[in-house]
């Protein structure tokens, strides 16, 4: 789905201007990652958890295509339905098709990034269908229409005044109250009827065992377990990335990602599904479906260098601990994925011509490499998004949109630098006249983007003498 | 779309396949190995940590333990598994005082209902992983899925002798691989968020209470 292009400088200057809203975040993500920090207060033990979460999450990516297969294998053994999508278009269809199949209006939804990238509430409003967010968070942000501002605490943007005020305005009968306790009694009530009510469960998934066709769903708040065993339906939508090889690859994920969102040894609730209801049973869904959503993944994936961005198992870590980040918030990024693992995944998935400002929201500070808990060189990626921002190639891995940023004052220009240090004598001359106009450079031209950045800075003056001409004149033989 | 699975395929099988380099995987957080005694602390400590109630009992007394633990509340019934592990001693066992007990013996969509309107639910557990304080249930037939969830107090009764020192070693020990069930939960706490300014509360969706009774023969 191609969104309105974003105007990041708006964005931007908007969030560093929103007071309220830089208190709320900071105070979040220096909490989130203080908890990280004592959670996984043994760095040694830290490293080689790190270490391991890299080689498994490489490993199932190295096998990508038969893990895919076996995982169908197995999810269909098991009586799991599985659906391929290429598109988010795709998904969306799917997912309509199996609501009208069951003739049902009624989706109750756990927390989902993908769903979040397919614009599925959106899509299926669209269609008369009301699909309810039951995550905590989720279900403030749906309220207040907005998209989440963090991928693991979606309304971290809004303090509890904000959410009082909401609660008390948009939910029938709720009393004012500023007592988190008591806006989540609220919450639990209305959507404990939702819970009873819903027809179609919709979730996502943080890891599928190809080895036992297992679906894997971390959570704190049990609202993802009442969507995956309260209603006869449950439809799983994951990228295609998720999969991992074995079940004992399992623990040290778990571990890596319940540490790294929110400095938890576990989640409350940690909850395997393998298959609908069986024979006997009394409860759990009677269908369960798997969508395998693409959405550019794969093209991801052909490249070497790319395909380290889908190693990702979507903890957050890197946001809570980005300069960048932690003073905008997710929404100024205006795509679903905000933050380091944003500014790497999105351009790529959307094509550098329409996201690919966002692999400039980076001072290479390198935390989000530093803490990412599979070692995902976050850095070099963006690096290499940037390059590719300026680069028309006809290599088959290159990103989508590529080029986008070469001007032709710009291409001139860097000719030009080539031309003058590849010919001795124009280098010369330019090094001269350098030399004779460095004291009136040293000012630089306080207009368009340099006007704030240069009423601080000043350029060091060019020498008189380049180094060139100094050697020589000491004597040192020219090579 | 009847073609995006071949086609995703091909797009996958089309890039050579890349030298299997051989990453070592180091051991991750060897979970200690932890005696009888500290393997129940452990779980006692984080778990309580986690705001469940962790009441360590021993098989004779595990039914006058749960008794107190519900007098101490106003409950309108107990949902449990009359064909489960703990259903004949707690038909045998039980008296008029008590809040009712009331049996999961029907399909969800013929009690939803009841089910929604009970205030307390008891499981028997698999086991549990003493690394980071959590139960394990493989939730079945004679004890539902939704047992555990829907009734705002959760009673889990743990055998001592099940308590592995780690997911990692209950998954190889017992050879999950070989065969998942329907669903496998681990659980550590009563249901929680802190997605308004990450202040912690309890009792969101899932159950608020979690009552866990450890049944430990060896108790001196």
């Amino acid at each position: 789905m191609t969104e309105a292009v974003v105007d990041f400088p708006k964005n931007f200057k908007e969030a560093l201007n929103d007071n309220q809203l830089r208190r709320n975040l900071r105070a979040a993500m220096d909490t989130m990652g203080q908890r990280r920090r004592n959670l996984f207060a043994d760095l040694d033990a830290l490293e080689r958890l790190r270490a391991r979460g890299d080689a498994i999450r490489w490993r199932a990516l190295r096998q990508l295509p038969d893990l895919l297969e076996q995982l169908e294998k197995k999810c269909t053994e098991n009586g799991i339905q599985v659906h391929w999508a290429e598109t988010p278009a795709e998904a969306n269809q799917i997912c309509l098709g199996i609501i009208q199949r069951h003739h049902a209006s009624r989706i109750i939804k756990g927390k989902s990034m993908v769903s979040e990238e397919m614009h599925l509430n959106h899509f299926l409003d669209e269609q008369g269908i009301e699909a309810l967010e039951t995550d905590l968070g989720e279900y403030i942000i749906q309220l207040d229409h907005e998209t989440p501002s963090h991928i693991i605490v979606p309304a971290i943007h809004k303090n509890r005044d904000q959410i009082a005020r909401l609660f008390h305005e948009k939910i029938p009968n709720a009393p004012y109250t500023e007592v988190v306790e008591e806006l989540n009694a609220i919450a639990r009530k209305v959507l404990r009827e939702k819970f009873f009510a819903g027809e179609v469960g919709v979730s996502g998934v943080n890891f599928a065992v190809a080895e036992t066709g297992t679906l894997c769903l971390v959570e704190n708040e049990g609202n993802g377990r009442m969507c995956t065993t309260a209603p006869p339906v449950h439809i799983a939508v994951m990228g295609l990335e998720k999969v991992v090889e074995r079940l004992e690859d399992v623990p040290p994920l778990l571990r890596l990602l319940t540490g790294s969102a929110t400095g938890q040894l576990i989640t409350t609730y940690f909850n395997m599904i393998t298959s609908p209801r069986q024979p006997g049973e009394k409860d759990g869904p009677q269908e369960v479906h798997l969508v395998l959503l693409d959405n550019g993944r794969t093209k991801i994936w052909a490249d070497p260098e790319l395909r380290q961005t889908l190693k990702c198992i979507r903890c957050g870590a890197c946001m809570n601990h980005c300069p960048v980040y932690t003073r905008l918030g997710g929404h100024a990024y205006g795509y679903v994925y905000p933050g380091p693992i944003g500014s790497m995944l999105t351009p790529q998935l959307e094509g550098l011509d329409h996201a690919g400002a966002m692999a400039g929201a980076s001072t290479f500070c390198g935390a989000c490499e530093e803490v990412c808990p599979v070692k995902i060189p976050i850095t070099t990626v963006l690096r290499r998004l940037r390059t590719e921002s300026y680069r028309k190639t006809d290599a088959p891995n290159a990103v989508k949109g590529h080029g986008y940023k070469r001007t032709l004052a710009e291409s001139l220009t860097w000719q030009g630098w080539a031309l003058s240090n590849a010919t001795p004598w124009l280098n010369a001359l330019n090094a001269k006249l350098l030399g004779l106009a460095g004291p009136h450079l040293s000012k630089l031209p306080q207009v368009g983007l340099l006007k704030h950045w240069g009423q601080s800075r000043a350029l060091p003056p060019f020498a008189a003498k380049s180094l060139h001409v100094l050697a020589k004149e000491k004597g040192i033989a020219d090579e | 779309m009847s073609n995006a699975r071949a086609n995703i395929l091909a797009r996958l099988r089309a890039v050579a396949p890349q030298e299997p380099a051989a990453t070592p995987e180091p051991d991750f957080y060897p979970a200690a190995k932890l005696g009888h005694a500290d393997r129940i602390a452990q779980i006692k400590r984080l778990m309580e940590h986690m705001h469940a109630e962790v009441i360590v009992t021993d098989p004779q007394h595990w039914i006058a333990a749960l008794k107190d633990a519900l007098r101490a509340r106003r409950l309108n019934g107990l949902l449990y598994g009359p064909a489960g592990p703990l259903g004949a001693a707690l038909e045998a066992n039980w008296d008029g005082e008590l809040p009712p007990l009331v049996g999961y013996t029907e399909a969800v969509e013929q009690c939803k209902e009841r089910l929604f309107a009970l205030d307390a639910g008891i499981t028997s557990t698999r086991g549990a992983v003493a690394d980071v304080g959590a139960l394990m249930l493989w939730p079945d037939a004679n004890e539902p899925r939704l047992l555990s969830l829907v009734p705002a107090v959760h009673i889990a009764v743990l055998e001592a002798t099940q308590i592995h020192d780690s997911l990692a070693d209950a998954i190889a020990r017992e050879r999950w691989a070989e065969g998942m069930p329907t669903n496998a939960l681990l659980i550590s706490g009563p249901s929680k968020t802190a997605d308004i300014e990450l202040v912690l509360t309890f009792g969101v969706h899932g159950p608020k209470e979690l009552i866990v009774l450890i049944l430990d023969d060896q108790e001196v």
